[in-house]
């Protein structure tokens, strides 16, 4: 008979399972119940998140039930080298799918810093727009002062770098790069320690990767309650606030599942799942984090400081 | 519990279950279509759907047709007939074109690159299984308070942000839904082709279908995500204040466009590039004669996939762009043609001298490459930035890709039903009553969508519910064609189902001038398609 585990040119091809399709009706379980709530809030009265975190809790227990089962179909030798030849190309290229995903919002950035705010101030080859609509409005970036500040009130502070090298010793974002920038590395020495089957080494490195990641969303919680509270600047004091919250908010929410894929992968390390040889649980979760770490440094380069 | 593969050349034996001896079937009952893994039950499963939601679609269409057919209002509001053409798009684009490009994609890739199945079966399950539910909370708001998508199905801000009903915030969901499955079927075709290919079938010696969705895969990834921003934008701006589309808070409504079409463009182009390739196996198979020019069939392909990121702006010529942009995206459009031109002349000189037989499949593509080159003249003089602010937005332009849509993707998908069908059911589908089907559609479509040339060229608006007069004898003429057309599509049901129940025998090679592995495989092909890797013969190339 036929075995993967003994035969390693088979190509395993799982048995039908229920996974995909309660996953599937736990999405959109989930995502009608944030519409609903969304609409209800909007219209003024209270939604309710009951559905929606039902559908959540759903997408959670198929999750770990769906990478469990290929943890262990993996640990018995199920698959081949073709097989997670797969994996890599499937990490590699949602990666890539994730990147174009930042870069619409990105692209919105730059459109808006380059070409709709000049024209709105009345500068460039459709200058004519501002002239007809708001006159008075000038062309800076950050926008303190929007077109029409009766509907979106400008930021009373923006996030911008400190222009004095002295500054950034207070500047948060400044210590983000920091954090970040290290957890790239000490994520590298663990995968180093793995190729040199050094478990406690990875344990240690691997634990202080997570500690980063948390350390890093603190301190953006810290920078966001200071913009709300202090510095005046919301997702409603237009274009500026707008590309701010939305990219380092995203930027946010994958640092979030970065760090809880590593967490994931350090309880893993703890129950010595991997081998020099065969580690991609492990490289995956550290692939997407070098990601999240360089989606960063352009959020920094042209969120904070240019 | 699991079933394995083979994928060695010297394996002996041909058992690959663990349950019992023997090839392993199917389940049997709700079970089978719900949990499966198999990529042939899957590619059913998307092929079955996305005929229902052509069918739906369709209806959508024949409403608004029926409303056109006179001047004046006579059975709808004006509110509903902006949901009609809104959902009938989204559907056509969404529902019925993409999920049926992909479920030809699960039948047919892992057998002619000679693999068992697709490289991530599981998730190949979830690609479809999440396509029921968007489409189910999509066409669900149409019942829902304050209607449906009713903003067009490019649904440009504010119209959709602004101005839009409750329902939008479903519809993004929605989307975000068909993206994630479309990503996610991407990489499943990316990692078979790239992973999973026999031995001895180099990247140029793959079949055409292999290497046009090989290419629309990877635009899949490139532009999904960036429709993805473009509605997550949307729900900001309707739920959490924020103006990206809204120039009073120093964003622009014009920016959504930008973003809308650097996905919309590439997207028509995953709406054609695998009909391309369809149509690249059926013409050489029916002329019995190899694809002229296969190199050069490949380069344009790719050539096309690389233009189609840097041509989006000839959508919104008349939004006001500065003048450079707009000669650059005339330019780098008619550029386009060059590849196109390429691909139809190959598609000619394949024919050229061959001992050429009209089947049912040929009929169809040969009618694609004929009026597929129509819609793309059209599509030329709609390239061209001061004619187009004459066009724009005019009946002229739902012409133009009705024309590459419909004889176009659509008739390359029938094409390839008909082609395959022996493969799938191990039976023959009939040809007299598949001849009829294709002059019906053929009719249909050319009695549909020419006259709104005319219409168009002589200053009709698109999505209007009423005109003016001098229009109404060319849209009740475009109103007989939609419903010839229509109904002749539940005549190819017919066909089909006919030749499922009553069909005769095929053999494996159904077709003697057809080429490629799949014809290799007995008709039925196996639950399984190759248990080993199957030795590429020259005889099998290029086919």
């Amino acid at each position: 008979m036929a075995n993967p585990a003994e035969d390693s040119s088979i190509y395993y091809v799982p048995h039908n399972g229920w996974y995909p399709v309660v996953l599937a009706g736990a999405v959109m379980l989930t995502l009608t119940g944030l519409g609903s709530y969304l609409n209800a809030t909007s219209a003024g009265g209270s939604g309710s998140l009951t559905q929606a975190m039902i559908g959540f809790g759903l997408v959670a227990v198929v999750l770990y039930f769906w990478y469990a089962k290929v943890i262990t179909e993996n640990r018995q030798g199920m698959a081949n080298e073709a097989l997670k030849r797969s994996y890599v190309w499937g990490m590699g290229w949602f990666i890539f799918s994730e990147v174009m995903f930042f870069a619409a919002f990105f692209g919105a950035l730059f459109y808006a810093r380059v070409l709709s705010v000049a024209w709105l101030g009345g500068e460039g080859a459709k200058g004519i727009t501002g002239e007809y609509l708001w006159p008075d409005f000038e062309s800076v970036w950050p926008v303190m002062s929007t077109p029409n500040p009766g509907v979106f009130p400008g930021p009373e502070q923006n996030m911008s770098a400190p222009a004095s090298v002295a500054g950034w010793t207070g500047y948060l974002p400044f210590y983000n790069t920091v954090i970040l920038l290290t957890s790239s590395l000490t994520v590298h020495v663990a995968h180093g320690a793995i190729k040199e089957s050094k478990r406690a080494k990875l344990n240690l490195w691997l634990g202080l990767t997570v500690l980063l990641g948390i350390a890093f969303l603190c301190l953006q919680v810290l920078e966001y309650v200071e913009a709300y509270n202090h510095m005046g600047l919301t997702l409603g004091t237009g274009i500026y606030g707008s590309t701010f919250f939305l990219l380092t908010g995203f930027h946010g929410f994958h640092v979030t599942l970065g760090t809880f894929i590593l967490l994931v992968q350090f309880l893993r390390a703890r129950k010595g799942h991997f081998t020099a040889e065969d580690c991609f649980g492990f490289e995956a979760a550290s692939w997407y984090w070098h990601f999240v770490d360089v989606v960063w440094v352009g959020l920094f380069v042209f969120v904070y400081i240019v | 519990m699991s079933e394995v593969i083979h994928t060695d050349h010297h394996a002996a034996d041909y058992s690959v279950d663990q349950h019992a001896g023997g090839q392993h079937g199917p389940e049997k009952g709700l079970a089978r279509w719900l949990f499966t893994t198999n990529h042939k039950d899957i590619g059913t499963m998307y092929l079955w759907f996305s005929f229902l939601m052509f069918l739906i679609g369709g209806v959508m269409a024949l409403i608004v047709r029926s409303e056109l057919f006179q001047p004046g209002l006579q059975f709808l509001k004006p509110e509903f007939f902006n949901q009609m053409t809104t959902n009938h798009g989204l559907i056509m684009v969404f529902g019925a074109i993409m999920p049926a490009f992909v479920g030809l994609a699960n039948w047919l890739v892992p057998m002619q690159v000679g693999a068992p199945d697709m490289a991530l079966p599981r998730m190949n399950n979830l690609s479809f299984w999440i396509l029921p539910f968007a489409f189910g909370i999509m066409i669900w708001t149409l019942f829902s308070d304050g209607g449906g998508p009713n903003f067009g199905w490019t649904f440009y801000a504010p119209l959709s942000t602004t101005y839009a009903p409750d329902s939008v915030t479903y519809f993004i969901f929605a989307v975000h839904m068909m993206g994630a499955s479309s990503i996610m079927g991407s990489i499943n075709i990316i990692a078979t082709i790239l992973n999973m290919r026999a031995p001895g079938m180099t990247l140029m010696k793959m079949p055409m279908f292999i290497w046009t969705w090989l290419i629309t895969a990877y635009l899949l990834l490139a532009v999904m995500p960036v429709l993805a921003g473009a509605v997550t934008m949307m729900l900001f701006d309707i739920h959490f204040d924020t103006s990206f589309f809204n120039a009073a808070g120093g964003g622009d409504p014009v920016m959504f466009q930008h973003i809308f079409w650097f996905f919309g463009h590439p997207e028509v182009y995953i709406m054609i590039l695998p009909a391309f390739g369809i149509v690249s196996h059926i013409i050489p198979a029916f002329a019995r004669k190899q694809l002229f020019g296969y190199d050069s069939m490949v380069y344009a392909v790719a050539s096309i996939a690389f233009l189609s990121f840097i041509v989006w702006a000839h959508h919104m010529f008349t939004v006001g762009m500065p003048l450079a942009g707009q000669l650059f995206f005339m330019y780098s459009t008619m550029l386009i043609a060059v590849p196109t031109g390429v691909k139809v002349f190959n598609w000619i000189s394949t024919m050229w001298k061959g001992s050429m037989t009209f089947e049912t499949p040929m009929l169809f593509a040969i009618a694609f490459v004929v009026l597929f080159t129509m819609g793309g003249f059209s599509g030329l003089m709609l390239a061209i930035t001061p004619a187009d602010y004459q066009y724009h937005d005019t009946y002229f332009v739902v012409a133009h890709f009705h024309y590459v849509l419909v004889p176009g993707a659509l008739f390359s998908i029938i094409a390839g039903v008909y082609f395959w069908f022996p493969k799938w059911t191990g039976k023959m589908y009939s040809e007299s009553l598949g001849k009829i089907h294709f002059w019906l559609s053929f009719i249909g479509v050319n009695v549909t969508f020419f006259p709104q040339h005319f219409s168009g060229l002589a200053g009709m608006p698109r999505r209007v519910p009423d005109y003016a007069l001098q229009f109404a004898d060319f849209n009740m003429v475009s109103s007989i064609g939609a419903f010839i057309f229509g109904f002749s599509q539940l005549f190819f049901l017919f066909v089909i189902l006919h030749g499922i129940k009553s069909g005769k025998p095929a053999v494996a090679r159904p077709w003697e001038g057809a080429r490629g592995l799949e014809w290799t495989l007995p008709s039925p092909a196996p639950y399984h398609s190759f248990t080993h890797p199957p030795v590429v013969t020259d005889a099998e190339v290029h086919g």
